[in-house]
């Protein structure tokens, strides 16, 4: 429920050894995403969109340019932007429910009100009757479902994800961009939480979002800021669907043209 | 699902094999001892039929051993001495779980590892027997020195294992309670400890392991009573099936060591999938 602004935001990383040239990771990347959106960044693999959601969680910081939730810049990691990572990155020695609650007991919050939380993010993900299992207990699929209780539970203003989806076998894949792609249909608007996905897959971010940010391959700039105003839950056989595909996979073939 | 439509389908049912019987059962345990049961005959034969009676002093034959096991058991000497020792390593793992907080700090904070790590890498190579002469001038004959020897079997192998398993944590491990607003300190204890434990619980075992073995040395050469003592003892007075017994039991606590610690890995961290290796 807040605004992400990102300007002119310049990642280099040094090179290695003094022979190494630094690496210009992303250029003078700005754009904004507004309350309650979903936003995609799609790019190429290398093209530095997953550097820029390491920044806005701040696990790194910009070499240059600001990254501000609702104005204010962000600084040291906080539950107000949760993430969900490619790799599920779940605690192996906590169950399911365990999991869910790492990050409401870090908050604070008496067991009573720590409890029905959980309850109700198990029943979102539709993880029901998991609780006591082990992550390595859990298919691909299931994990990520945890993974995303997980962040959601702390009601985060903002929630990040790290192609959360790369991971898992195509009918999982697809399985989960639908359920995402329900749970967005359905829930209230002011409800919704401000989401930023990185992701490669044009269905993925044509599916689930409001705006589209695509980035170019190396280093990172802005080629097309998309807004995607299809009613949800989308309907992907519907000609606009097709159309506005078309239209990005155009923009992210153009990349892959020039590089050649 | 038409009916009609398996027609082309040809399933071929195997018989699910039947459970074999108890007998069986037993037959297939008792055949992976039938090369042992061979060699332990032949041996009793070399023993008996083929060594002159000087010889034979030092490879008794099996039956003569399991007497003097049963002498050994009998009489209570047996179990003081494996008491004995297991009581020397059981006091010196205790000092060396001292290693278990140094490597947690060596593996998370740069700073601990720059100052620690050139004198723990220094130190390391020594092997423990090699500090034998020293500990006994320092610490004369006696369960301290022993203890000493066998605190440096079982130090190095936890240290190295817990600073590994502290440094291999998944990056994403510590990011994930980070930005779920976990503080240092609870990454600390709630992330890191626990993420390097089956780790650790291996360097446990491989120290015990080597700690055992630099116990018999260490009661060898400056012990009164323990199963490196027992069978030292017993070469002076030529007791040759008492050494063999000896060495046997040294061999099995052993084993029951590495096991209990393994069992207790597997109910302690069911989580763990590394712990069987």
């Amino acid at each position: 429920m807040s605004q992400l602004t990102v300007e002119d935001v310049t990642k280099i990383y040094p090179g290695h050894s003094a022979s190494d040239e630094p690496v210009l990771a992303l250029d003078d990347v700005s754009f904004h995403v507004e309350d309650h959106e979903f936003c995609s960044v799609l790019g190429h693999s290398g093209c530095g969109k997953t550097t820029l959601l390491t920044m806005m969680a701040g696990f790194e910081q910009p070499s240059a340019g600001s990254i501000r939730v609702d104005g204010k810049p962000v600084g040291k990691p906080t539950w107000q932007r949760s993430v969900v990572f490619q790799d599920y990155a779940l605690f192996p020695w906590m169950t399911v429910h365990d999991n869910i609650s790492f990050g409401l007991e870090m908050k604070g919050l008496a067991v009573a009100e720590r409890e029905e939380i959980i309850r109700r993010h198990i029943e979102l993900v539709g993880l029901g009757g998991f609780e006591k299992r082990y992550p390595h207990q859990l298919s691909g699929g299931m994990k990520q479902r945890v993974s995303i209780a997980r962040a959601l539970a702390v009601d985060p203003k903002v929630l990040l994800m790290d192609e959360p989806f790369a991971a898992l076998d195509a009918q999982n894949r697809a399985l989960m961009q639908e359920e995402m792609g329900r749970l967005l249909a359905n829930s209230d608007i002011e409800q919704r939480k401000t989401m930023i996905l990185v992701t490669h897959s044009i269905d993925e971010a044509v599916i689930l979002s409001d705006r589209i940010i695509v980035l170019t391959r190396r280093p990172g700039r802005v080629k097309a800021n998309v807004i995607v105003d299809l009613p949800r839950p989308r309907d992907e056989e519907s000609p606009e669907f097709i159309a506005l595909k078309r239209q990005i996979r155009d923009l992210i073939h153009d990349e892959f043209e020039v590089e050649r | 699902m038409t009916t009609g439509v398996t027609t082309g389908i040809t399933t071929r049912v195997t018989p699910m094999p039947r459970p074999p019987g108890l007998l069986w059962r037993a037959f297939g345990k008792l055949r992976r001892l039938a090369l042992m049961a061979v060699l332990l005959c032949i041996w009793q034969y070399v023993s008996l039929r083929v060594l002159d009676s000087t010889s034979r002093t030092l490879l008794p034959p099996p039956t003569l051993i399991f007497t003097a096991a049963w002498e050994l058991i009998s009489s209570g000497e047996l179990l003081r001495h494996a008491r004995d020792s297991l009581k020397r390593e059981m006091v010196a793992f205790l000092w060396a779980s001292i290693s278990i907080p140094i490597g947690i700090a060596m593996g998370w904070f740069r700073i601990v590892d720059e100052q620690l790590d050139a004198i723990m890498e220094m130190l390391r190579p020594i092997p423990p027997l090699a500090w034998i002469p020293l500990s006994i001038l320092w610490f004369g004959i006696g369960d301290e020195q022993n203890q000493f020897i066998i605190f440096l079997g079982i130090f190095f192998p936890i240290l190295l294992n817990t600073i590994n398993g502290v440094k291999g944590i998944e990056p994403n491990l510590i990011r994930a309670a980070r930005c779920l607003g976990a503080s240092e300190a609870q990454i600390l204890w709630r992330i890191v400890v626990k993420a390097a434990l089956p780790q650790i619980v291996t360097g446990i075992r491989i120290g015990l392991g080597v700690g055992w073995m630099a116990l018999v040395a260490a009661e060898l050469v400056g012990a009164n009573s323990g199963l490196g003592f027992l069978i030292n003892d017993a070469r002076t007075v030529l007791r040759t099936d008492y050494i063999i017994v000896g060495m046997a039991s040294i061999g099995v606590i052993g084993l029951l060591l590495d096991q209990l610690i393994r069992e207790l890995g597997r109910r302690l961290l069911p989580w763990s999938r590394g712990m069987d290796r």
